[in-house]
């Protein structure tokens, strides 16, 4: 009895807000929920989407209020939670790792009312879209710095999984330094791990002394970084600018912003205009950026790269653009084509100039 | 002055009151936390213990979260009671999912009914397989069980990492390490319309019961049982003690292999390499809380599971750490092995008689 | 291979080995008392915190040390009185430990994730670090090495020859034995355990304050249980667990070395980083086939409770 009552009335609520107008219904705060997939720490994948958040409240005030639920593991679980902030009145939930994909997906389908967005998945539906950014441009930038000043000529990237993003990463990475510096070769270790700052840094260490003076890293921690303060080496930083690790080693990082995404997605959805689409933005959108150059970067690097940067922006280049050979020296982009994103989403092989091969190639 | 003094029996009353001891003073020691975090405390409880079961949903989300608890508790049981210590059930656990997937992914066309039933006896198969191995060691070598079979559970972690990035990726998941979606024929039957709430929890409750039968009511559980409470009478009596390590060894790894299968074959729907969630440790705390009894079983398996949901929530609402959710589950279990004290000890107001 | 490569190898083995070499020595302790405490990850974790915060505060990285070394002995405190006193199942018990350690060490540890340590510099020994190969792999470390090594030699001769390690043996050995004699069964199982969780939660201070200077929930990543297989592989031999401990060191090292000279193993690297498990498994068998072995290798009374009243 009382549940029947209860789901007329939520039933007719529901009928109510449809037929209100949006601006009746901005005056309550609209409810926003973060799926965050580690804890948010001090720096890396999850601090990014995070700041993003604070960024939205602070570019929304008193129209939004957020919750975040941290290091919800990319397994069944992550359903009830999704579900969770969209059965207590969401209207917007970001789900922020690629493992929350298939459990986003079901919920979407249960709460056509509600919008999902998905980080680094490939599914969409009706209210239901996913975001990404091209982090290979700012790869490709720190890849430009490290051929131009490496003196071993050998570079080290300490790397999580063998998924496309981390492929295309190196890949830009090797393609900016060789695109300066043709006998630049580039180390990779992985660490099967996304988050293991003792074998990062043990990872980072064993490049050094292999002879990589400027390293970086496609994991979660700042290990790397202060691995290379330690040693007096350089490194670039990834996700967050993670300079306060290595003062004098962190020349760059290829950080994430998401915080303009995020404003403009809840300011469509609430005006009723936002359509599922995939979004993968780079420079141009403002997704991806350099953090500050560190002074030890000379000049002449400093106006090439932000040269570059420019192109980028505009859209005047594509750090994949063809020819590019992979290792076995098979041509796998012609000659001035560019490489469009299917292509890029499925990325299974390493450039030449990339040192190391590739495991458990198939 | 208070001391402990011991029982001539065994308390039967403190052996079933000793789980409430603990729960009771881990909600007090929950109180405190909250309190010292400057949370109102009664807001704490209320998202930890009643707002996970707020409404039906709610409901059946507990009883999915039990089930892989139960269903792992119950066959480790079988063991404790028999002085088998397998903590590998995590282990067991993980070869189930694959064992399951295996034949989800190698039928992949069929949609024969026949497929459920295959998938749950290759689980139950894999998981008793990886059972076996300490089994074997130990009856053969007298190596330790314990040890075995913890070392076993990173190894089967790295097996579901290799066959997820390697040989069973999806060829259509851009790289990234999981298998294909199962397709409907190898997906459990939800019970409950609108939840995820599947055939395997009433599945559980027959295991359960199951279990239940073979150790209080049949003749191979009660060996069992005398080989645990007393090895040397066990011995007088001609009860195998490699029987006992066997049977306990199998019981644990099959059922945990099962509820491995109704995981991949259940919420998840695929094998990724995130499919060990500790159900397999948390599960040793099920089957103490629960005094290695089916019944007890069930209790502590929703205890569990509502303690793990409320963390969830506790986050999403309140901000706290998800972290608190196993400082609780530790606070319980250190409460329970304390609170058993009284099991076998009373407490005395004065001194000892000389 | 040449003499700088050799070198940073063994530098970076030695680095990686030593947490393992003290944790493992001190669980070696309690379980030659005859204690099985499957609580090593989640007094290190508690260390972990302990000292990064200490050190955060006062910028001592040696109170640091301290702090950490607090820190687990007040977590294996809590399991002495469980295990001992209230003599509760000793795998539970260590089980509620590591769970509850974890966990509490996220919880307070929410503050510092977002701390930065400066890194603690080496100390080098005159002259003999300048041996060349070698010299600066084994004598520019970090201090805690030298102290694992002290360590090592500390329990080399306790248990071989000192009084007090004659009869921690004995305890483990045959406790109602050791009783019969008039030996304090519970107070030296409460000792040894007490030094076991005080040298986790050392290892756990080298991790957050000297090895990766950071605090994160997951900074220890699984070392507490692998040092607990240690000990078993080392068959409870102070020399085994320091050669095992560098082995399993080496075994990465080794692995990442080879990934980052573009030689590519044609195996999977899950097979790898399984070895070490197996290869505890094997040597676990070989010891336990024989009952004269295993009998002269593993403490006889590891992981039962003693009654003295009973």
């Amino acid at each position: 009895m009382t549940d029947r009552r209860q789901f007329l009335l939520s039933a007719s609520a529901a009928a109510l807000a449809a037929a209100l107008p949006g601006s009746l219904l901005a005056q309550e705060a609209t409810r926003i929920g973060f799926v965050y997939v580690s804890p948010i720490g001090d720096a890396g994948w999850t601090f990014q989407h995070d700041l993003a958040r604070k960024e939205l409240e602070a570019a929304l005030g008193s129209k939004v209020q957020t919750k975040y639920v941290e290091n919800v593991a990319e397994g069944a679980d992550a359903e009830r939670v999704i579900r969770e902030f969209a059965a207590s009145g969401h209207r917007i939930v970001f789900a922020t790792s690629f493992g929350y994909m298939n459990y986003v997906e079901r919920v979407a389908r249960q709460f056509p009312q509600v919008t999902f967005l998905h980080a680094t998945g490939y599914k969409s539906g009706k209210n239901f879209g996913h975001y990404n950014a091209r982090f290979y441009e700012g790869r490709y930038l720190t890849g430009v710095i490290a051929g131009r000043m490496s003196k071993s000529k050998v570079l080290g990237y300490v790397a999580a999984f063998p998924i496309p993003e981390v492929l295309q990463g190196i890949n830009a990475f090797t393609l900016g330094a060789k695109s300066v510096n043709p006998d630049v070769e580039v180390r990779v270790i992985w660490v099967n791990a996304w988050y293991d700052p003792g074998k990062e840094r043990e990872a980072a260490m064993t490049l050094i002394s292999q002879g990589a003076d400027i390293v970086t890293q496609h994991t979660d921690s700042t290990a790397v970084v202060q691995a290379a303060e330690e040693r007096g080496v350089h490194a670039f930083g990834y996700h967050s600018d993670m300079s306060k690790y290595g003062p004098k080693a962190h020349l760059t990082a290829t950080t994430h912003h998401w915080g303009d995404f995020y404003t403009k997605t809840v300011n469509e959805v609430l005006a009723g205009t936002w359509k599922p689409a995939g979004v993968w933005g780079g420079f141009k959108d403002d997704m991806v950026r350099l953090a500050p150059l560190n002074p030890a970067i000379p000049a002449p690097v400093r106006d090439e790269v932000a040269a570059l940067q420019d192109k980028l922006r505009t859209g005047g280049f594509h750090p994949f653009t063809g020819p590019i050979v992979d290792q076995a020296g098979k041509e796998r982009l012609s000659a001035g084509a560019v490489m469009d994103d299917v292509a890029l989403g499925k990325m299974d092989f390493f450039v030449q100039g990339v040192a190391s091969r590739l495991p458990n190639a198939r | 002055m208070l001391r402990l003094e011991a029982r001539a029996e065994p308390s039967y009353l403190m052996r079933w009151c000793s789980p409430l001891l603990a729960a009771a003073l881990t909600l007090l020691a929950g109180l405190a936390i909250f309190w010292l975090l400057d949370k109102d405390p009664l807001e704490g409880l209320r998202y930890f213990l009643v707002h996970p079961v707020k409404d039906l949903y709610g409901v059946s989300e507990l009883l999915l979260k039990a089930t892989p608890l139960m269903l792992c508790a119950i066959g480790l049981a079988v063991g404790f009671r028999a002085n088998v210590w397998n903590i590998g059930a995590e282990g067991q656990f993980m070869l189930g999912t694959v064992g399951a997937s295996g034949v989800a992914l190698y039928f992949a066309e069929s949609d024969s009914a026949l497929i459920l039933p295959a998938m749950l006896a290759a689980g139950a198969a894999a998981g008793a397989l990886w059972a076996a191995i300490p089994a074997l060691l130990r009856t053969r070598f007298n190596a330790n069980e314990i040890l075995v079979s913890l070392m076993l559970v990173y190894v089967a972690q790295l097996f579901v990492s290799w066959l997820v990035f390697g040989p069973w990726r999806d060829p259509m998941g851009f790289g990234f390490p999981q298998t294909a979606m199962f397709h409907d024929a190898a997906l459990l039957p939800v019970v409950l319309e609108g939840t995820r709430l599947h055939l395997g929890f009433p599945f559980g409750l027959a295991v359960l019961a199951a279990g239940y039968v073979f150790m209080n009511r049949s003749y191979p559980g009660f060996r069992m049982r005398v080989a645990g409470e007393a090895a040397d009478a066990a011995r007088y009596a001609g009860f195998s003690t490699r029987r006992t390590v066997w049977i306990g060894l199998l019981a644990g790894g099959a059922a945990a292999g099962v509820a491995g299968m109704m995981e991949v074959a259940g919420p998840m729907g695929q094998l990724t390499d995130k499919v060990g969630l500790g159900y397999g440790f948390a599960a040793i705390i099920v089957a103490f809380v629960g005094r290695l009894h089916a019944f007890g079983i069930l209790l502590a398996s929703l205890l569990m599971a509502l303690l793990f949901i409320g963390g969830e929530q506790a986050q999403q609402y309140m901000n706290l750490p998800g972290s608190i959710s196993l400082v609780f589950q530790g606070l319980l279990l250190f409460f329970l092995l304390g609170s058993d004290v009284f099991i076998h000890h009373r407490l005395r107001v004065g001194r000892a008689a000389a | 291979m040449d003499g700088a490569l050799f070198t940073s190898m063994l530098f970076a083995t030695v680095v990686a080995g030593t947490p393992l070499v003290i944790v493992a020595l001190g669980l070696l302790v309690s379980e030659r008392a005859g204690v099985l405490n499957l609580g090593a990850e989640g007094m290190m974790a508690m260390g972990a915190v302990a000292a990064f915060a200490a050190t955060h505060a006062s910028g001592s990285p040696w109170l640091g040390v301290l702090a950490g070394m607090g820190a687990g002995l007040a977590v294996a405190l809590v399991f002495a009185f469980l295990a001992l006193t209230l003599q509760a199942n000793q795998v539970a018990a260590g089980l509620a430990v590591a769970i509850f350690g974890v966990g509490l060490s996220a919880f307070v540890g929410k503050p510092f994730e977002s701390v930065a340590l400066p890194a603690v510099p080496p100390i080098r020994i005159p002259f003999i670090a300048d041996i060349p190969l070698i010299g600066e792999a084994l004598y520019n470390q970090q201090a805690l090495v030298y102290f694992s090594w002290a360590l090592f030699w500390a329990v080399l001769w306790f248990l071989a020859r000192s009084r007090a390690g004659l009869v921690l043996r004995a305890v483990g050995e045959a406790p109602a034995a050791a009783h019969a004699i008039g030996h304090p069964v519970i107070r030296i199982r409460y000792l040894a355990v007490l030094f076991g969780g005080a040298m986790a939660g050392i290892g756990g201070a080298f991790l957050s304050v000297f090895y990766t200077p950071m605090w994160a929930e997951g900074l220890v990543a699984g070392r507490g249980w692998i040092a607990l297989a240690l000990v078993v592989f080392a068959t409870w031999r102070p020399l085994r667990v320091l050669v095992g401990a560098y082995l399993f060191g080496g075994v990465m090292i080794t692995q990442l070395f080879i990934q980052g000279s573009g030689l590519q193993l044609d195996f999977p690297a899950q097979f790898l980083s399984s070895l070490p498990y197996w290869a505890t498994i094997v040597v676990l068998v070989i010891i336990s086939r024989n009952p004269n072995t295993i009998r002269l290798n593993s403490p006889a009374s590891l992981g039962k409770p003693y009654r003295p009243d009973a």
